[in-house]
């Protein structure tokens, strides 16, 4: 299987890798997949009370090629975007810009829930709707 | 990609055509083009002598007799024969037939295909280490048992089964023995009077060889073992598969047959120091565990997983530099993990993990040292990326965790 070099160059080199402090009230975790699956994806923001807006993003991954390449995107996108911009981001898009493979689409798919997963923790610990 | 460069692990799933052989079989293309069926020119006659001669070097490898070796397209074909031919051939004695859930799809899709002519087959769960237990196997054995089909070597995990063990039961009950030998012949010494086997299916791209040419072992005496043909036709491997023979093929598995007789032992002994090397370096890293049993095993064979890391994203980190294959879904059509590694009951989250490495005749210990490096450092950087890597060091049972399984 031959990947897009897009895909193959957040593989290698993976933005945004890393964990924030949950502890933290303005920061909210997605952790989605099973080991048994193959697929294990954990995906936090930070957000900007004030603005509303994602100040910072990281992940961490275990899975394939695809799976890493599109958390890593999803991190990427994330930054500087409000919640609200932030939950419009649909998995199809995701698969666009990497190229995934057909076989592929449930890493998106998996990048788009954990997104999601990620802003419904942060709206629960700060009461919002 | 040139192949000096690349550092080729993965001979159980074809193995390079060794020059020497490339060297015989390439005058049977166009200088010597005949058909070894045309009985009235040079030409056919040349083409027939080459295939007498080779089908000697194919039957010295594995101690048989020229007369009983059926060629074929390889050892799918070679599988089917056997099992749909005895199948048919024996179905007055009885419909029963024994194997593995671990054996190759070539045999388990043959055997599915038998149970829909009404036949029954029972599908054998191997030990932890991914042998068989002897005392399932006879308890298995029933009036209607005509045939045991059992692996000599696992093409996973390199396990290699009781063989003799499985011959004497079959002798004692009056059974078929058949074996597809596929990852065996030409990497070990394989003598079939000795192992008292009656069928056994191998093949020429897994020995150095070209690949489209494979072997059926017909045993011919004490007892006379007959096959139902599978593919009608002019009557061509005496009359149990028809077909004009594939003369280049066929010459080139009969060379790669004969190096292999003369060279194996030694190359058993070098592959095995270079294979435990590996594994030795790779082991050094914690949470990796071997799968399949070490002590009855291939030479050239490892299969290892590393725990947190999942193995298709593993093989992307050093898939330029070295090939190897996986046992975890992603690699897989159907997105599950290996059904071998699962038979030995390793949990799902070990099977995607699972690398499996194997050397072969053109491995050297530079590639070897090459090979410890980047996938070390792969396993490393994946388990960076992982996030329940980190889970588990910081003392988090994975398995107390509600995942969201998708």
């Amino acid at each position: 299987m031959a990947y897009s070099e897009k895909l193959l160059d957040h593989f290698k080199n993976p933005k945004n890798v890393g964990t924030l402090d949950k502890g933290k009230k303005n920061v909210g975790t997605g952790l989605v997949g099973a080991p048994e699956c193959g697929d294990v994806m954990r995906l936090q923001i930070e957000v900007d009370e004030d603005s509303n807006v994602i100040k910072d993003a990281k992940f961490k991954t275990f899975g394939c090629g695809s799976a890493i390449a599109s958390s890593s995107l999803a991190t990427e996108w994330l930054k500087g975007k409000t919640i609200d911009e932030a939950l419009a981001i649909d998995n199809m898009a995701i698969v666009e810009e990497l190229a995934l493979p057909p076989v592929k689409i449930h890493c998106s798919v998996l990048a788009e829930d954990a997104i999601k997963g990620a802003i419904k923790d942060y709206q629960e610990k700060n009461n919002e709707k | 990609m040139k192949n000096q460069e690349f550092i080729y692990l993965d001979n159980n799933s074809t193995t390079p055509v060794d020059p020497r052989v490339v060297d015989t079989l390439v005058p049977y293309f166009y200088e010597k083009p005949g058909n070894a069926a045309s009985r009235n020119h040079p030409f056919g006659w040349v083409a027939e002598e080459a295939v007498d001669y080779a089908r000697e070097q194919v039957a010295n490898l594995i101690g048989a007799d020229p007369r009983e070796i059926i060629f074929t397209s390889g050892a799918t074909e070679s599988d089917n024969l056997a099992i749909k031919g005895a199948f048919e051939m024996y179905k007055r004695k009885g419909n029963h037939i024994i194997t593995l859930t671990t054996e190759h799809k070539a045999v388990l899709d043959t055997c599915r295909y038998v149970e829909k002519l009404g036949g029954e087959v029972t599908y054998l769960d191997v030990e932890e280490d991914g042998l068989i237990d002897l005392a399932k196997l006879e308890a298995a054995i029933k009036d209607n048992t005509i045939m045991i089909s059992i692996m000599y070597a696992n093409n996973e995990i390199g396990v290699i089964q009781p063989m003799k063990e499985i011959s004497a039961m079959c002798k004692k009950h009056g059974i078929l023995f058949m074996s597809d030998a596929t990852q065996a012949v030409g990497k070990i010494p394989i003598d079939v009077n000795d192992l008292g086997i009656h069928l056994m299916a191998f093949t020429s791209h897994k020995m150095y060889g070209p690949k489209g040419v494979g072997a059926l072992y017909v045993r011919r005496k004490s007892p006379r073992v007959k096959v139902t043909a599978q593919v009608d036709g002019g009557g061509h491997e005496r009359g149990m598969r028809s077909g004009t023979l594939n003369v280049p093929g066929i010459v080139g598995f009969g060379k790669a047959a004969e190096l292999c007789q003369r060279e194996m032992e030694a190359e058993a002994k070098r592959l095995s120091v270079l294979r435990d090397k590996l594994e030795t370096e790779l082991m050094k890293m914690e949470e990796t565990y071997i799968n399949g049993n070490t002590d009855h095993r291939m030479p050239h064979v490892t299969n290892i997983s590393f725990k947190h890391v999942e193995g298709e994203g593993l093989m992307m980190t050093f898939n330029q530099q070295v090939g190897v294959s996986s046992g975890s879904a992603c690699t897989s059509a159907s997105l599950e993990p290996s059904y071998v590694l699962k038979a030995l009951g390793l949990g799902d989250d070990l099977a995607h993990s699972s690398i499996r490495f194997s050397l072969g005749r053109f491995t050297e210990e530079k590639d070897i040292d090459r090979a410890i490096e980047l996938v070390s450092a792969g396993v490393q950087h994946m388990r960076d990326l992982s996030p329940i890597w980190e889970m588990y060091k910081e003392g988090i049972d994975l398995d107390s965790v509600e995942w969201q399984e998708h």
